[in-house]
């Protein structure tokens, strides 16, 4: 662009000279610098910015970016058994087709009136998501679960109006960081402990910790482990009893099979709907969902929008608009609950394409084909020479841990041997806990096959035989 | 079928134009006429009026004869019932506050009226606080919250409030200064007590209209704050104004509505005092001065709350002043400063500037302050 | 025919489509799965009869039962319903920056190629991604003169509330967390900077405005005290007024201690122009969503790149992604770090769409955006003012940046329409007309931000469109008043959405409450 100085860019139709001199004889100033006078000499930026060459042509930026891309190494060119706050669940086309209208893709904060649909299929995803969870009222999306979690505690804090937290140990670490921030320095979290030889509560430890200081209790069903949890009820009994609130932190696609937390006495669950249509995208498409009962003490304390339906002028037509909206630190910043910004408002709907699809038998039967693969695939690990599965007895949804313990490799060996097989195996827990030893989490969706599962394991199995790299 | 009374003082700000501050008084208005003069009263509250068309079958308007109400009443498509007899082109304050009394008989929703302070004061004397009212701005002093900012926005707020949109009410300042020394350039405003109207938050976007946080549960929060930083040993000085007395209030302490209370580790020592008192009391003492700015107009000092001195001001000093106001009351003044007027010019310029104010128990804002 | 002073004779799609729930046919099937392989069948069983007892659904989830293409007409007609900025002349909604999001974006950003990556893959796997990442972060350094950024807040609210995070970190390190308790901001700053270092725990002092609209530096000096953490700033302010003395600003926090952070929301119109640390900024954070080009997504997904100068890497959230002149890389030792705020590393395809926008652009390109961008404003400004009852509240006769606040106050008082009634009448020719959020002190305001993306004769195009609703407002504001009457539906019934026994946020509680 430097010798070019009159490129006209196609993003900037008035960067034609001649438009810009008639707006500027109409504006009355003689050059675009003269607008900027609000800014003083000695703020100017008389540098100039030392980015790389443009590549104004379309052509030549395609092949740079995708020449770029190209360096990466997908999940479908290989074979991916990692789970744990993103996971690879098959996205209809339709959810596709229906988040890149540009209509969606391009629409932001209009009125209930020209940006109608966008109501309308928000409050339907709600609606959907609420007969997953059984419960009546459900927000519009927020940024992740570990945001949807760390809001749920601060409502059920100000619900509650105590400032203590009790959080199962057996939370995403990554999540409980997130939690930790949201909440320092106003509440306190203490973890509960998991009992290590079944992945679940520790209910004496529960017992032990929870006092009438208790906010509420935030477990996880099925746990980061991968354990489904089934003392929920006696949880929620022990919280209730003590005035706290039951948060419950879930996976909605487990929910054709699963009984839903509001089922076993949950006042507010929490969860991600990436897996609900949505390409994982490195990370990129989270998306945290609330829920709880249709009572006003509840409704009052969301941050989040919340879109209801309701009449209009004429007789018979919907109309939609934000339940509420006071609540919200756009209609007051300070007495506004928590904040509310741009969150993942296209995930929302999306997820709401998915359950469409899907309908009651799909989710059930995806839930169904889900146990059955991974139990298969717990199965044929466990009976590897030198793999173990720690919490065996317990059910599991599709993730669960795997220990190389009694094996001569670390998992990161067994990693990079999978990896040269084109496979990526299951996250490396050993850091996150090492009470549990070598372990890894692995994650079995409907998208793997028997196949799959068998390459997997004669992969594991010849790298476990293998000599010591030493 | 809702019943609104409408009392209009024809007369009031026939006075601004010509330079008379107010038109208390025959003579006055006498003056007023000689001067050329001409009622503005009257086509100010048309304005108001318009607005509550499309409720025209909703509601029955009641009101005076004539200049007092029938008239605007019916330019305005109204079928109004008319009570009470005036004399035409002689209406004074006593006409004013019999009207209120006639209404007050005829259980009325709501009290329109259209004036100045000094109208706001007849009515107050008239009603106390037994109906709510709301004040429709058509006179020349206006130093009393009861009025809306303009008389389109009365309308809109009486339309809303008829249709049962608002459901909060606010205690507002009932003020007027004294006209004679007005005249003579001596303002003194005071505090007479306070009419009760309904609260509306401004600028409330209709779209997404709702229940904002109340104008009481602001000024908890900021009672709160103050009583929760107070200190043991120091004096407080409450200072006039609804938004001080829900200090009060939470500490469960006697009050006067219109004057100053002092406080010493959160217990009464004495309320209503004067000038002289209050100097016994903190003569060499720490103490701190509780305000409120006070009317329509924003005044920190000098009007309704003249107990506070130059010399209280002086002997308490500039850093122990603590100002409080809620947000919507704020923004009610449209951006203009808050004024001072103490009667010392030094001390008011030592005043002015820029002071911190508490607006709620996280929040406080800081604003201009002028002379 | 020239479209010259013309509206459009418009109408918005209007399809009356039912609730999702009221076109359910049982038995009907929107998608397949895989069947289950015999195999395991025989090995496992159902998968299900071995779960707890107590754990299992037996009632289906009452979701609706629709085939694949009734779904796809669904929400495609939904979508018609929906006025993207694609669409429409998009500047009336200030402060969002809808500006074209160019297609290209989309299409590499869907490519397998990225879409396809799980956030735990191996570093090796991931050397495409993290290059993209960690260029835009060198990208960001130039365009704000900061040293490190981090992509991990997904939106701007967020990104403030990190922001309030690391003040606190740096104030917690040096034994103050606790005795600097306080945030201050203005009145023209976003809400989020007020709400969200309240949710930190911090305590806000708002500066209001003079009468030129800005914050005078004797209130920052009355603000400013031993318990200031820190200031939160945009700039230019919601108004489009530039702070002239921004750098008097950050001067005097920094006397007393405290952090200064630069909400850039606002950025558009000074990329090249002026930066954050010429304004003595430590922490500062951009929307990609915003001013670097990421669509908005019906409201998100979104993020909010926030940078930082050295001394403040210590706090950020990690991982932050590095390179070694080899590879690229996760670096998780930040010994002071926040810890996160978001699961992994931020929404990455916002990140890749801002990447190639960038790329497409250069350094010129982007200054030219922002010019470009107060061009299109301040002729804006110029013609809004020509109308009758519109104005622009504080610096008259002054330039603005990249957007203004208006305010309908004067037609309002004449004719007695809202900016609510004009917002509505606007839908009739297709536009967007947004009034503002709180705080509510500009009566009856309107902020408009023509960005970069609009031609003249599309900015021509909504000024006729105020026009002619400013026409109407005078002539007949019942026409006004009862507006939208060309759009999807028509006035809505606030009263049952605020009120616990009416309100309906799902269908099922919809159901439930009009039985009754």
């Amino acid at each position: 662009m430097n010798k070019k100085r009159n490129l006209v860019h196609p993003y900037i139709p008035n960067s034609v000279p001649e438009i810009k001199k008639q707006m500027l004889e109409e504006i009355g100033v003689k050059d675009i610098d003269t607008l900027y006078e609000d800014i003083p000499e000695d703020l100017r930026f008389t540098g100039e910015m030392n980015l790389p060459d443009p590549l104004p042509s379309e052509y030549a930026l395609e092949r740079h970016v995708s020449q770029l891309l190209a360096k990466n190494q997908t999940c479908q060119e290989n074979l991916s058994f990692l789970g744990g706050d993103c996971w690879q669940h098959y996205v209809p086309a339709i959810c596709d087709e229906i988040n890149q209208r540009a209509e969606f893709l391009t629409a932001y904060a209009g009125e209930p009136y020209e940006d109608h649909g966008r109501f309308q299929t928000l409050f339907e995803y709600a609606s959907m998501m609420g007969e997953l969870l059984d419960m009546d009222v459900v927000n519009v999306p927020t940024y992740d679960w570990g945001q949807a979690a760390s809001t749920s505690i601060r409502m059920a804090a100000r619900i509650t109006k105590r400032t203590e937290v009790l959080v199962a140990e057996s939370i995403s670490p990554d999540r409980l960081l997130i939690i930790r921030n949201y909440c320092k320095p106003i509440i306190k979290i203490e973890l509960v402990k998991y009992d290590k030889k079944t992945g679940k509560l520790d209910i004496d430890d529960l017992k032990a910790k929870i006092s009438s200081n208790t906010a509420g209790i935030y477990f996880e069903n099925p746990s980061y482990l991968g354990c489904i949890e089934d003392q929920g009820k006696i949880i929620s009994d022990i919280a209730h009893t003590h005035g706290a609130l039951s948060l419950i932190g879930v996976d909605p696609i487990s929910l054709g099979i699963l009984i839903p937390p509001s089922n076993y006495g949950a006042d507010i669950v929490c969860g991600d709907i990436q897996g609900l249509g949505m390409h994982m995208q490195y990370g990129g498409s989270l998306a945290g969902f609330i829920a709880t009962r249709d009572e006003e003490r509840f409704v009052m304390e969301y941050p989040s929008r919340l879109f209801g339906i309701t009449t209009t002028a004429v007789e018979g037509e919907h109309g939609f608009g934000d339940v509420t909206y006071d609540r919200t630190s756009f209609h007051d910043r300070i007495e506004g609950k928590e904040f509310i910004g741009t969150a993942t408002a296209l995930w929302g709907i999306t997820a709401g394409v998915y359950l469409a699809l899907v309908g009651p038998q799909g989710i059930q039967e995806l839930g169904k084909l889900i146990m059955q693969k991974s139990q298969y695939a717990m199965k044929k690990l466990s009976e590897i020479e030198g793999v173990s599965i720690p919490f065996f007895t317990s059910s599991h949804f599709k993730e669960f841990v795997v220990d190389f313990s009694t094996s001569s490799k670390m998992v990161k060996e067994v990693n990079k041997a999978l990896l040269e097989e084109g496979i990526f195996g299951g996250k490396d827990i050993s850091k996150e806990f090492p009470e549990l030893g070598n372990c890894a989490v692995y994650c079995i969706t409907e998208i793997h096959t028997k196949e799959d599962i068998d390459r997997l394991v004669h992969a594991v199995d010849e790298c476990l035989k293998k000599e010591e790299p030493k | 079928m809702k019943k609104v009374g409408l009392i209009v003082n024809p007369i009031a700000g026939m006075g601004g134009k010509v330079g008379l501050k107010g038109t208390d008084g025959q003579a006055i208005l006498a003056e007023a006429k000689r001067m050329g003069a001409e009622q503005v009263s009257p086509q100010r509250t048309v304005k108001a009026l318009e607005r509550l068309i499309p409720l025209k079958n909703a509601i029955e308007i009641i009101t005076y004869p004539q200049e007092m109400g029938e008239e605007v009443a019916n330019q305005c498509g109204f079928n109004p019932k008319v009570i009470g007899s005036i004399t035409q082109g002689m209406t004074s304050s006593d006409d004013t506050k019999q009207a209120c009394k006639d209404l007050l008989k005829m259980k009325i929703d709501l009290l329109l009226f259209a004036g100045g302070d000094g109208t706001a004061r007849d009515i107050y004397n008239s009603i106390g606080n037994e109906i709510v009212v709301l004040g429709i701005p058509t006179g020349v002093k206006m130093h009393s919250s009861v009025f809306t900012y303009n008389p389109m926005r009365a309308g809109d707020l009486a339309m809303i409030y008829l249709q049962g949109k608002v459901k909060e009410l606010k205690e507002a300042e009932v003020m007027d200064v004294d006209e004679e020394a007005f005249r003579n350039g001596f303002v003194s405003a005071k505090l007479y007590g306070y009419l009760r109207i309904p609260f509306g938050k401004r600028y409330t976007q209709g779209l997404k209209a709702g229940s904002p946080p109340t104008e009481k549960y602001s000024q908890e929060a900021i009672a709160q704050k103050i009583i929760d930083d107070m200190e043991n040993d120091c004096f407080y000085i409450i200072g006039p104004g609804t938004t001080t007395r829900t200090i009060m209030e939470k500490l469960n302490l006697d009050f006067t509505l219109l004057g100053v209370d002092l406080l010493y580790r959160k217990k009464l020592i004495e309320e209503d005092l004067n000038e002289k008192k209050l100097l016994e009391h903190i003569k060499g003492k720490k103490a701190k001065l509780v305000i409120t700015p006070i009317g329509g107009q924003g005044f920190l000092f000098g009007r309704g709350n003249q107990q506070l001195s130059p010399n209280v001001i002086k002997e308490v000093g500039k850093d122990n002043i603590i100002v409080i106001a809620t947000s919507h009351k704020i923004n009610s003044l449209n951006g203009h400063p808050f004024l001072i007027d103490s009667g010392n010019t030094e001390l008011d310029r030592l005043l002015s500037g820029y002071v911190i104010v508490i607006t709620g128990y996280q929040e406080s804002v800081v604003y201009r302050v002028i002379s | 025919m020239s479209r010259k002073n013309k509206v459009r004779n418009f109408h918005q799609a209007k399809w009356d489509e039912p609730v999702i729930f009221e076109l359910s046919n049982k038995g009907e099937r929107g998608i397949l799965f895989p069947e289950i392989e015999k195999e395991i069948e025989m090995d496992i069983g159902d998968g299900i009869s071995n779960l707890p007892k107590n754990m299992v659904r037996e009632q289906p989830p009452n979701l609706p039962e629709l085939s694949q293409m009734q779904v796809l007409k669904h929400y495609l007609r939904l979508s018609q319903q929906t006025l993207g900025a694609d669409l429409n002349v998009d500047i009336g909604q200030g402060t969002c920056t809808m500006k074209y999001s160019p297609k290209i974006n989309e299409k590499l950003a869907t490519s397998s190629k990225f879409t396809e990556l799980h956030p735990s893959q191996d570093e090796t796997t991931v050397q495409g991604i993290l290059e993209i990442i960690y260029k835009l972060d060198l990208f960001l350094r130039e365009i704000s003169g900061l040293d490190k950024f981090t992509f991990q807040p997904s939106g701007g609210s967020q990104a403030i509330y990190t922001i309030a995070s690391i003040i606190h970190a740096h104030h917690e390190a040096s034994g103050e967390s606790e005795k600097r308790d306080e945030i201050i901001t203005t009145m023209f700053s976003h809400p989020s900077d007020s709400a969200a270092p309240i949710v930190k725990g911090y305590k806000i002092i708002n500066i209001y405005p003079n009468e030129d609209g800005l914050p005078a530096v004797e209130a920052l000096e009355k603000a400013v005290s031993n318990r200031t953490a820190g200031l939160l700033i945009t700039n230019p302010e919601d108004t489009g007024i530039f702070n002239p003395k921004i750098r008097e600003f950050t001067r005097i926090v920094h006397e007393v201690g405290g952090v200064c952070g630069y909400d850039q929301a606002n950025a558009n119109g000074i990329l090249g122009i002026t930066r954050a640390k010429e304004a003595g900024f430590d922490l500062c954070f951009f929307n990609l969503h915003k001013t670097f080009s990421s669509p908005h997504g019906c409201g998100g997904p979104a993020a909010g790149a926030l940078g930082v100068t050295e001394e403040f890497i210590k706090y950020l959230p990690t991982p932050l992604v590095e390179f070694d002149e080899s590879k690229y890389f996760f670096n998780y030792d930040v010994p002071r770090s926040i810890g996160k705020v978001r699961a992994f590393y931020g929404v990455v395809p916002a990140i890749l769409k801002a990447y190639s926008w960038i790329m497409s652009l250069g350094s010129k390109g982007l200054k030219e955006v922002s010019e470009v961008a107060v061009l299109n404003n301040n002729y804006l400004l110029k013609k809004v003012l020509e109308l009758r009852g519109a104005n622009a509240p504080y610096a008259e006769g002054r330039h603005r940046i990249e957007q203004v606040r208006y305010s309908w106050d004067e037609l309002y008082r004449e004719t007695g329409v809202t900016t609510e009634d004009i917002t509505c009448r606007m839908v009739d020719f297709g536009f967007h007309m947004w009034s503002s959020h709180h705080p509510f002190i500009v009566p009856q305001p309107f902020t408009l931000e023509p960005t970069e993306s609009y031609s003249k004769a599309e900015i021509d195009e909504y000024i006729a469109g105020l026009k002619k609703v400013v026409e109407e407002a005078y002539e007949n504001p019942e026409l006004v008043k009862t507006a939208p009457h060309r759009s999807v539906v028509h006035k809505i019934n606030t009263d049952s959405l605020n009120d616990p026994a009416r309100w309906a946020i799902t269908w099922r509680a919809y159901l439930k409450k009009s039985k009754k």
